[in-house]
């Protein structure tokens, strides 16, 4: 089989990028190769871990389960976009404040599978908390702080203005 | 990059999937959701020449009541079946079924027709669809055809469906208000796959068992229904020991798989134990249904 590239174009946390792939490359592939978007992580590459979760027109999804050329024309969220070193994004910052992560390869996943709970998911309670997490896998902090954050965050959404 | 080389087409319409499906030989493969598709593609467990993307194709997205059948398209992510209003009132066992598979991110994207497509042996909705009658709306460029779940599964991850079909939809027998449902599954982690499920339908009339349905799944190489297991309750007033007598022959009729989740012998008493559940859920569903 002769293998073509084709040209696609993507939006990626607001930036347009015009990207030549092959239609065998997964987005978590593009994303880390093609566009040095390293902060998405790959561990399984077959939607059990949850690390390579990334947000496909406004919903999580899996990076390892989604060819580049289906994101032809979408708009991704990378982790990338949720914050810098220096300014953290608010999901970013709660982990920091409940000690959410220890080696950290888990946390972009979470990440953005947080921010897709918060925007869309009404949650209550812990038991719905750990159920929507029950996609991402953390091998360090035992799940007990990164509950704590989104029970913090989800806090501070409700007695938000 | 792990996939084989494989080409790419976002099908427009239901007829250019059909289309470039024929020109295929054979190697094209339907994407949808591709929670179970791009697993095996990224292993070179299955190396298409072809997919065939029909998330692009309008139209395919709905839950539709027909008469007595809900029409659940083949665009029908499982995050919508877990939600709708129409599914929850006309198949309550569907949503409540629904509420273990997978977990959100994977929900997003994977779809009801494509988890009947993929007929895994411990998948939900194919149960859920042998459990309701249902059928399966295929097309291809011979023409369009309706395959009735008695005729779909062939064995676990095979169906009859031939390689160059689109499935636009599947329907579903819906359950009369006054059904009763119990549906009880095991499994190691919230979201993972089942090592066993029962799914148990009933009506009473005049304090008697009716239109009794009693489906497994987990047990064996596809879903089935469970026959001898109803013949018990059909026609009978509920009773302590009957249930237990259902069981046994619940357990006597299924031959599960030993593997390195459970041993064949731990499956048939798990399957036995979830039937119970299920059963009494269905009775007391169905008792509180008729209460004046
Ligand atoms: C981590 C994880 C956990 C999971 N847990 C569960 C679980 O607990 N229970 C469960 O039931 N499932 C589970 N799944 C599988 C999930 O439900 C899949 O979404 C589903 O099995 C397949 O649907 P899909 O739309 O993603 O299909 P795809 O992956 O796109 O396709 C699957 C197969 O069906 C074919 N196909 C799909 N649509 C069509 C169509 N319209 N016409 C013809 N052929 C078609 C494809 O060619 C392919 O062979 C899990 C998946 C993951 C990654
Ligand atoms: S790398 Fe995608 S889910 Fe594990
Ligand atoms: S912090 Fe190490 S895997 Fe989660």
């Amino acid at each position: 089989m002769t293998i073509v590239k084709r040209e696609i174009s993507i939006t990626v946390n607001g930036l347009l990028h015009a990207v030549s792939v092959e239609a065998r490359m997964l987005l978590s592939d593009m994303l880390r190769h093609e566009l040095g978007l390293t902060g998405t992580h790959v561990g399984c590459e077959h939607g059990v871990c949850g690390a390579c979760t990334i947000l496909l027109n406004g919903r999580s999804a899996r990076s390892c389960l989604t060819l580049a050329v289906q994101a032809d024309g979408a708009e991704i969220e990378t982790v990338e976009g949720q914050g810098t070193a220096e300014a953290l994004g608010r999901v970013q910052q709660a982990f920091r404040d409940h000690h959410g992560l220890q080696c950290g390869f888990c946390t972009p996943g979470f990440v953005m599978t947080i921010t897709d709970i918060l925007r869309n998911h009404e949650l209550s309670g812990d038991d719905e908390i750990r159920e929507a997490l029950s996609g991402n896998i953390c091998r360090c902090t035992g799940y007990e702080h990164i509950v704590d954050a989104v029970r913090a965050l989800i806090r501070e959404k409700d007695t938000r203005p | 990059m792990k996939p084989a080389a494989f080409d790419y087409v976002r099908a427009e319409s239901v007829a250019h999937a059909a289309e470039v499906l024929a020109g295929a030989g054979g190697d094209g493969k339907v994407i949808a959701g591709g929670q179970s598709l791009m697993p095996m593609v990224n292993f070179r467990l299955v190396k298409p020449s072809v997919l065939v993307d029909i998330n692009a194709i309008a139209g395919l997205d709905r839950v539709e009541l027909d008469g007595s059948r809900l029409r659940i398209g083949a665009l029908v992510r499982h995050f919508t079946t877990a939600r709708d209003s129409v599914i929850a009132r006309h198949a309550p066992i569907v949503t409540e079924a629904m509420k273990h598979v997978a977990h959100l991110t994977v929900r997003n994207r994977g779809t009801f027709c494509g988890s009947v497509c993929h007929a895994d042996p411990a998948a939900e909705m194919p149960m859920m669809t042998v459990l309701l009658d249902g059928q399966i709306h295929a097309v291809s460029a011979r023409g369009p055809r309706i395959v009735p779940i008695s005729e779909f599964f062939a064995g676990s991850l095979v169906t009859s469906l031939e390689p160059d079909e689109v499935v636009t939809a599947i329907d579903l027998a819906t359950t009369p208000r006054d059904t009763g449902y119990g549906f009880h599954e095991f499994a190691r982690r919230h979201g993972d796959y089942a090592l066993a499920a029962v799914a148990v339908l009933m009506r009473l009339e005049d304090g008697k068992a009716r239109d009794i349905r009693i489906a497994v799944m987990g047990v064996g190489e596809m879903p089935s229904r469970v026959p001898t297991a109803e013949e018990v309750i059909e026609g009978n007033e509920l009773s302590e020991p009957m249930i237990m007598r259902a069981v046994e022959s619940l357990r006597a009729a299924i031959s599960p798989n030993s593997d390195l989740n459970a041993s064949a012998d731990y499956r048939r008493h798990l399957a036995g134990a979830l039937a119970g559940r299920a059963i009494r859920d269905a009775w007391s569903r169905a008792r509180e249904a008729v209460l004046p």
